[in-house]
């Protein structure tokens, strides 16, 4: 009997098993030749590409590779005793050939991220490399004060770490060290944490804006009968077919100073005319506006789920005495709950990547995580910090998603 | 039964009309009483305003004129949640989110009742039907007549006097349909609460009901108790809806002593009891049970009209045959025999004569 059970045949003598496998390999293949075109592309142009970039956030070979017999002994100093004339002497060499191959700006950028002001230091160094002689310690000196002080080859030593937690240390206002310890940064100089914070802050509001305005709006579209429903849906669609910028700069038209929610103000009295309200280019004007665009994301899941919620159930439970709050409160909804999960995360996640919205509207105090990424990549390009900022957003991103996980259940996430 | 229909009616219906769109009635001047304890069914098919009656009832809908009374108070403005009526809806509409125990907890709840006298309740409505141990389990955990069960008690936890139930057992299979049918007759007349049941299914109504109301376009038809609904339909409509029925068509030739000479369209002549046509030349739809067809002359009264009817399908259905005629130009003829050991076999292509009681053969209006 456990004869029979453990290893079945099929007719023709083989394991069931495997022939099962068998049989199911073609329609398996062909499963998978359908779907490789698209995993073809989003492998090659979506996953490869951000996976590179995102390594930059903790790899960066430059000075490494640039500068090799330096970052040979670099990696042998304590960085606490004064620098010998060997290093000297291999830095001067290195020097000489980056300035040949014209290297020298990459190297000087690098060094000049962990302490800023040694750019020129380098550029100039490089120039009269060829022509120092020994002792170079003294020759370096002679050329610029500053190679006698310690920091810059501290510096140096940090930059020249393949693999190095310094600009994730950065993206959240840390600093590493010389020898490797990671401290907080200067106090004048700690403004990412605050602007992740200011980034939460504003997505958890939005996400709150557009779940107060979309509820109503979404039960209400889920209760009319479809040939109204639909209509008004198209009206929740509309902006979807609208550039993003023009919704933005209308709502600059709407929004500023002279515009016409400021004119009408001032009509009805509510502010004078020297004193308007400032509703853009701050805050408010960046949660304005993304509630605005957002509000469909949150609409949408909202609808699907409660669509499939049937009145039979708050009429049962108002036929059992409960009042129209109660029958909302208990019964209705508890079951739109997933929809309410689906919409808040959809838009907290759009929200917390925003960047062109906050770019036009936001101001100073308007500005969020994206923007200042976007800084570094066009602006400072120093795509190493960007990276890391990336990758910090990414993992809180991906964090959220587990708590939601935890209390919601992704299981029970309706998107429609 | 009591019936007094003029001022003791616990549910009153006084010329209620509602209309939708403004265009049409649905319901159209519905008058009806229905005493305490009673069993009332309302059967028709859909589209008939049935469930609208009972919506306006439980007072999901608002009556667009007339009044409803329960228990000689009028409830046109009192919101559901006030009339204290029990419901039972096509899908059990139980919450899915709560427990059973919860479901039926709710409407205690509700009524801030203390926790005890709540966990009391809720035992006794679950072992009532015969549901005790599953208290604690989620309505998708239970199969559709466990759901169907836990739907009942929750209508019946609070103890309201009036119940309604829409289409309640439409969703299950048969066997367990005819089971629940039995039990959920058998519980109301225990407790002797009233009932408004809705079906489109006649035999549901047949079985459970005191009476039963046929609604059709807006307008109860007949309303009656089940054996003279199915052996005395009012008219052609209800004849033809309650149970299955054999037409001819013909013009009355002469009405005398109760008994209407029909004559038929293809010239045959047959006697009919007229029950809603009056006039010599009326067109007439003459209905028969095809239980009630004879073909064994021994079995008829002296003088009965025959009928020359030719034997198209003869089906074999275990307890009963079921037997197709041409019947003067009505091929769907039907008669029905019980299987039993003396009964005759007829055979296809056979021509026999038929006829039947001239009371089981009713005139009605065309």
């Amino acid at each position: 009997m456990s004869d029979t059970t453990t290893s079945l045949v099929a007719a023709d003598g083989t394991p069931l098993k495997r022939k099962l496998a068998q049989s199911l390999m073609r329609s398996r293949a062909r499963a998978f030749g359908l779907a490789l075109p698209l995993l073809a592309f989003i492998l090659v142009l979506f996953v490869y590409p951000i996976a590179n970039f995102l390594t930059q956030a903790f790899y960066d070979a430059r000075f490494a590779t640039l500068m090799p017999g330096t970052t040979e002994v670099l990696k042998d100093w304590d960085a606490v005793s004064a620098p010998t004339e060997e290093m000297a002497a291999v830095l001067v060499a290195d020097l000489v050939v980056s300035k040949k191959e014209k290297t020298i700006g990459k190297v000087a950028t690098r060094v000049n991220r962990e302490l800023s002001g040694t750019r020129s230091l380098f550029t100039k160094t490089a120039r009269s490399a060829k022509k120092m002689e020994a002792p170079y310690m003294e020759a370096l000196i002679k050329k610029d004060k500053d190679w006698g002080d310690i920091e810059v080859w501290q510096a140096m030593k940090t930059a020249s770490r393949v693999y190095t937690p310094a600009y994730l240390a950065a993206a959240v206002d840390l600093k590493m060290l010389a020898d490797g310890s990671i401290v907080r940064q200067d106090e004048d100089r700690r403004i990412h944490v605050i602007l992740f914070w200011r980034t939460l802050e504003i997505s958890f509001l939005v996400t709150l804006f557009c779940f107060m305005l979309g509820y109503p709006v979404a039960y209400m579209l889920s209760t009319l009968p479809a040939r109204t429903s639909n209509l008004l849906l198209i009206l929740v669609l509309l902006p979807f077919w609208t550039s993003l910028l023009v919704r933005t700069t209308a709502w600059i038209a709407m929004l500023q100073a002279q515009g016409v929610l400021n004119d009408l103000f001032v009509v009805f009295g509510l502010a004078a005319d020297d004193d308007r309200f400032s509703l853009i280019y701050n805050k408010t004007g960046t949660l304005i506006a993304m509630t605005h665009i957002l509000l469909p994301f949150m609409i949408l899941p909202l609808y699907s789920v409660m669509k499939t919620i049937p009145p039979s159930y708050v009429r049962a439970a108002k036929s059992m005495g409960a009042t129209n709050w109660t029958a909302f409160w208990r019964v209705y909804f508890p079951q739109s709950v997933p929809g309410i999960g689906a919409g808040a995360l959809l838009v907290f996640i759009l929200a917390i990547g925003y960047y062109i919205t906050p770019a036009l509207v936001g101001g100073q105090d308007g500005q969020m995580i994206s923007n200042f990424i976007d800084f570094h990549m066009r602006k400072s390009l120093n795509w190493n910090l960007a990276a890391a900022m990336g990758l910090v957003m990414l993992v809180f991103v991906l964090f959220m998603f587990w708590i939601y996980d935890r209390i919601v259940g992704i299981d029970n996430m309706k998107l429609g | 039964m009591a019936l007094d229909e003029t001022n003791n009616a616990f549910v009153r219906f006084d010329r209620v009309q509602k209309s939708y769109d403004g265009e049409s009635l649905v319901v159209k001047d519905l008058n009806l009483d229905i005493p305490k304890g009673e069993f009332l069914t309302m059967l028709g098919p859909s589209g008939s305003g049935k469930t609208t009656c009972l919506m306006m009832l439980a007072g999901f809908e608002t009556a667009t004129h007339g009044e409803i009374l329960l228990d000689g108070v009028s409830i046109n403005n009192i919101p559901p949640h006030k009339r204290g009526i029990g419901m039972v809806f096509q899908n059990y509409a139980l919450f899915p989110h709560m427990t059973v125990a919860e479901n039926l907890s709710f409407p205690l709840e509700v009524r801030n009742m203390g926790k005890s006298e709540r966990e009391a309740k809720v035992k006794r409505a679950l072992d009532m039907v015969e549901m005790g141990d599953f208290g604690g389990r989620r309505p998708a955990q239970l199969s559709g007549g466990q759901q169907q069960r836990i739907a009942l008690a929750r209508a019946l936890v609070f103890e309201p006097e009036l119940v309604l139930m829409d289409e309640p057992l439409g969703a299950l299979d048969k066997q367990l349909r005819e089971k629940m049918q039995f039990e959920i007759t058998r519980l109301a007349h225990n407790l002797g609460i009233t009932v408004v049941y809705v079906t489109h299914d006649q035999t549901e109504a047949l079985t459970m009901s005191d009476r039963v109301a046929v609604f059709n376009d807006g307008v109860i038809q007949q309303i009656d108790a089940p054996d003279v609904l199915y052996e005395q339909p009012k008219n052609s409509f209800v004849a033809q809806f309650i149970g299955e029925n054999n037409t001819l068509e013909g013009v009355i030739e002469d009405i005398k002593n109760d008994v209407a000479l029909v004559k038929l369209d293809n010239g045959d002549v047959i006697d009919a009891k007229p029950v809603n046509v009056s006039a010599k030349g009326e067109r007439t739809r003459v209905s028969i049970r095809p239980e009630r067809v004879e073909f064994r002359k021994d079995r008829l009264k002296k003088g009965a009209h025959l009928l020359n009817a030719e034997v198209l399908e003869v089906i074999y259905m275990g307890d009963i045959l079921r037997t197709r005629l041409n019947v003067a130009g009505n091929t769907e003829f039907i008669v029905k025999t019980r299987n039993a050991p003396d009964q005759t076999r007829l055979t296809v292509g056979e021509v026999i004569e038929i006829g039947w009681l001239p009371e089981d053969c009713r005139a009605l209006d065309a």
